[in-house]
């Protein structure tokens, strides 16, 4: 076995192989220090089945033609009964396969405490210093875990589907504060300008109308040369930038908290009721 | 572990490889699927981007006996002789000694039992461990039965 170094060396010098293996010993708590600046990351979140890995596979054409190298991290939930996990995104990217400049990788989100918070931003870093100039992560747009993952990306594309249900769950897990753009996919299906509609008058109702929406079909192309200058060029904006920092800021709290080596102690004395809550907060350091 | 299961050549039957994927994550394990008609090169490839641990192959369609030979090639080429790789499908009793020497340590035909497949990643996990060889580069000889 290559120490951590070696291996990290291997991989910034561009071997695949080293790579991989470095993103697996990160899930696994190594810590590398690599010096990178602004990694240029995208979070594409939306409700199952709404299309984002196609989409993905059709905006990955657009940037390889730009000469761009994609490196996507896929996070899929794990399993919390057997902790397995089917890691499946990968089939939806189709005319993407693994090249030189494609580079795709699936995650399981496990049972870890404080989620894949805890590693995701070094992954970012290891891949960006290692060549990948754009760096997608995908994950499923439901429950608060995969929101925080999510908001380790400097930018934030929610995709719907044409059912308005979705919409509502994606407002529900707050994403839709979160996102820089919003578009409604599979616009060959009936209703998905209704959709469209209705997400544009639900966004109208709020005082921020930064966020850029868009209509596309995945599977025909219509759109997506529009979503995919939205992405380009998507403004930095400073008030999502503040509830990103603050996603980030909680899942590493969390993080923290839940390795925190006493606390099972803590939560035995809390269920015995000889310490208070506030005490308990007060000795977690 | 990591487990890649793929489909290589022409044939689009994948609901045993379907099932195969569910069985081995409710066992517990990180299952990745490819999807169908993989050349031997993207599956090669696939493994090297995942850092797989083990590669099932399922072949219906007969050619087995060229593909899976050939992929277990290119594995030790690219310097994944520790990746463990078992197979299943339709796969004549006649050609199991063949491809036991290309390096495939288990074959599961139709009738299996979901558990075997478990059992089986279990003992190659043990193997390992005890660094006896398992990979598909490694010493050819032990296979399960």
């Amino acid at each position: 076995m290559n120490s951590e170094s070696e291996l990290l060396n291997l991989a910034l010098n561009g071997d695949r192989r080293s790579l991989a293996k470095i993103l697996t010993r990160i899930e696994s708590g190594f810590e590398p220090t690599v010096s990178v600046q602004n990694p240029w990351t995208l979070g594409v979140t939306g409700p199952p089945g709404a299309g984002k890995s196609t989409l993905i596979g059709a905006l990955i054409s657009k940037w390889l033609k730009r000469g761009e190298k994609i490196a996507v991290l896929a996070v899929d939930p794990s399993s919390p009964k057997s902790g397995g996990a089917l890691l499946a995104d990968r089939i939806r990217m189709q005319g993407t396969e693994s090249s030189d400049s494609i580079y795709i990788r699936s995650i399981a989100s496990r049972n870890h405490p404080g989620g894949l918070s805890l590693f995701i931003g070094h992954m970012i870093n290891v891949l960006s210093a290692s060549g990948w100039s754009r760096i997608i992560i995908e994950t499923v747009g439901s429950g608060q875990s995969q929101t925080r993952i999510v908001a380790f990306a400097d930018r934030i594309l929610l995709v719907e589907g044409p059912d308005r249900g979705d919409i509502i769950q994606a407002e529900k897990a707050g994403i839709l504060e979160l996102a820089d753009i919003v578009t409604v996919n599979k616009s060959d299906l009936p209703n998905s300008k209704l959709a469209y509609n209705s997400l544009n008058s639900s966004l109208s109702l709020n005082q921020n109308n930064s966020i850029s929406t868009h209509l596309v079909s995945a599977l025909n192309g219509d759109g997506i040369d529009d979503l995919f200058s939205s992405i380009e060029k998507c403004p930095k904006s400073t008030q999502r930038e503040i509830i990103r920092q603050k996603e980030r800021l909680l899942s590493l709290w969390d993080s923290r908290l839940l390795n925190y080596h006493g606390l099972n102690q803590l939560l035995e004395q809390l269920s015995t009721g000889s310490i208070t809550l506030d005490e308990a907060v007060d000795m977690i350091q | 572990m990591r487990v890649v299961i793929a489909k290589p050549g022409l044939d689009g039957h994948d609901r045993g490889a379907k099932v195969i994927t569910r069985v081995l994550r409710d066992g517990g394990h990180e299952v990745i699927y490819t999807g169908i008609r993989k050349t031997p090169e993207q599956i090669v490839s696939i493994l090297i981007d995942e850092d797989a641990d083990a590669l099932g192959l399922s072949s219906l369609s007969g050619a087995h006996e060229v593909l899976i030979p050939k992929i277990c090639e290119k594995m030790r080429t690219a310097g994944l002789s520790d990746v463990i790789v078992f197979a299943g499908g339709i796969i004549p009793e006649k050609d199991h000694v063949s491809l036991y020497d290309s390096g495939v340590r288990a074959i599961f035909g139709p009738g299996t039992h979901s558990e075997t497949i478990i059992d089986f990643l279990i003992e190659i996990s043990q193997r390992k461990k005890r660094g006896e060889p398992t990979g598909v580069g490694e010493e050819i000889g032990w296979h399960w039965d």
